[in-house]
Order: structure tokens, then C-alpha cells, then sequence
């Protein structure tokens, strides 16, 4: 393994892991938006 | 999407979201941090680029550590006046703290496969570190597999300061043991920063920084989503009651 490429897998290693924990809470946020959607529905007489 | 009564309610119940701020200050601390780190710190003698991991690895590191000294804070809170938001923002806290410190982790494994020449060894830093990863996600399974109830939130509370304890000793684990692990470089008794090049203290420093203010922000954002589920989670409760409390009043006006 080069010194340049053990930086740069370290470096991705961490980015892609932030980016999935970012996404992983975008789609948590758009779940509990279509629960509230959905309880609306429910609601409406 | 219109603001319904129903999401007026849940957003009340999750708190004002300050997120929005701490995630542009992040992202611009982000890139000038990365800049300082891939082009203004020189390059280490010995390692080469190499080293550079250093400047991801050890704040990856430094937010776990502070995500679980929040974690114990909130946990005693919790414990001791069992206020629900003790315990959402120690839940919180013990998600982000656990992903940083997986990164951390993962990160230093790569750094030890290139200067060790192995993905892992049983050396006292790593091991500690492990450890405290371990009782983090160990915590993190009681609430998901222990109910929604306050037991599980109590055996939660008591890992979260039993695993604090873990900290000073990783600290202290290149000092105390024999270890492959570098010694401290920041936090020393010859002064503050005085293992390292100027340029790469201040590399260093912006980069913690910059992982810190986004790790207020992740925090932020995902207390405020448990918040808004235990919102919902009432709301539906009680939606579930309507037709129950109407025929109740009804028996009781029958009878």
C-alpha cells in the first residue's frame, strides 16, 4: 500500500461514512413527514 | 407541504431546530480544514502522506470521545430526575458518538495496515477503544431490543456512565501500557501541541473544530427526530383511543 493511497482510503473511509449517517437521517426526517402526512389523512373527516 | 395542526404539534414537541446554522458553519469549516490538511500541513518525515489520516482519524476520535462525555452527562441527568429529554438527548448522542468513533476506528485500522503493516492487533489503545465502541452499541441494542418502556432507558443511563469511565483510560493507555500506538501529541505534559509541527497543530485544531460544529448539528438533528417521533408516537396513541373513550362515555351514560 502506498502512503498515497492508505490517505485517501482513510479519507473516504470517514466522508462515506458521514454522507450514509446524513443520508440515513434525511430519510429518517422523510419517514416521520409521511407519518404525519399520513395521520392527517387519517384525521380528515 | 402545508403546516397541518397535526405537524404543528409534532415540530412544538421536537424543539426549535438550530441545526441549519451549525450545518453551513460546519460544511465551510469542513472544506478549509481539508484544504489545511491535504495542502497546507507539510508532509510527515517518516510516513509520508500517510499520515494525513491523522487529520480525519484523530477528530473522528475526539467526537466520540465528547459525544459520550455528553452521553454520561445526559444519562446522570436521566437517572436522577427521569426527564424523557435526559434520555433522548443521551440516545441521541450515543447514535452520533458511535458512528464517529466506528469511523475512528475504521480510519486508524488503514493508518495501522500501512505504518504497522496490520489491519488490527490487541494493543491497549485499540482494545479500549473496542471496548468503549462496544458498550455504546451495546447500549444503543437495549433501546432498540428493550422495549420502549423507562427500563430500558434506565439500563441505557447506567451503560452510558459505565462507559465513560472507559475514556481516561484509553487516554492513558499509551502512557500506563506498552503500546504500538503513537503517544499523546496535543494533550501532554510538555505543553499543549508541543508533539507536533506548528502547521499541523493548526491543521489539526481547524479540523476539530470543523468535526465538532458538525457534530452539533447531527446531534441537533437527530434529537429533534426522536422528539417528533415520541410526538407522533402520542399523537397515533391517541388517535387509537378516540372510539375506546366515546364508548366509555356512552356505558357510562348508560349506566
Amino acid at each position: 500500500m502506498t502512503p498515497l493511497l492508505a490517505m485517501f482510503i482513510g479519507f473516504a473511509i470517514v466522508w462515506a461514512g458521514l454522507f450514509l449517517y446524513v443520508l440515513r437521517l434525511h430519510r429518517i426526517g422523510r419517514a416521520l413527514e409521511a407519518e404525519v402526512d399520513a395521520l392527517r389523512q387519517a384525521r380528515r373527516p | 407541504m402545508a403546516v397541518t395542526a397535526e405537524k404543528r404539534v409534532v415540530v412544538a414537541r421536537a424543539g426549535p431546530d438550530r441545526s441549519v446554522a451549525f450545518i453551513w458553519l460546519g460544511l465551510v469549516l469542513i472544506v478549509i480544514g481539508q484544504f489545511m490538511a491535504l495542502l497546507y500541513a507539510p508532509e510527515e518525515v517518516t510516513m509520508g502522506n500517510a499520515q494525513r489520516i491523522f487529520y480525519v482519524h484523530v477528530p473522528a476520535a475526539w467526537i466520540g470521545f465528547l459525544a459520550f462525555a455528553v452521553v454520561f452527562g445526559a444519562s446522570l441527568g436521566y437517572l436522577f430526575t427521569r426527564r424523557r429529554a435526559f434520555d433522548l438527548a443521551a440516545h441521541a448522542s450515543t447514535e452520533v458518538g458511535v458512528v464517529f468513533t466506528t469511523l475512528a476506528i475504521l480510519s486508524g485500522s488503514v493508518w495501522g495496515r500501512y505504518a504497522w503493516g496490520t489491519w488490527w492487533t490487541w494493543d491497549p489503545r485499540l482494545t479500549t477503544t473496542f471496548m468503549l465502541w462496544l458498550i455504546y452499541v451495546v447500549s444503543l441494542m437495549v433501546r432498540a431490543y428493550g422495549g420502549t418502556g423507562s427500563q430500558a432507558a434506565r439500563f441505557a443511563a447506567v451503560l452510558g456512565v459505565i462507559g465513560f469511565l472507559d475514556i481516561p483510560l484509553i487516554h492513558l493507555s499509551v502512557v500506563w501500557w506498552r503500546s504500538l500506538h503513537p503517544l499523546p501529541v496535543v494533550i501532554r505534559p510538555e505543553g499543549f501541541g508541543s508533539g507536533l509541527h506548528p502547521a499541523m497543530l493548526q491543521a489539526l485544531l481547524v479540523n476539530v473544530a470543523a468535526f465538532t460544529v458538525f457534530y452539533v448539528a447531527l446531534f441537533s438533528v437527530r434529537r429533534r427526530q426522536m422528539a417528533a417521533a415520541d410526538a407522533l408516537a402520542e399523537l397515533k396513541h391517541d388517535e387509537s383511543r378516540r372510539p375506546a373513550a366515546r364508548w366509555t362515555a356512552g356505558a357510562q351514560e348508560v349506566s
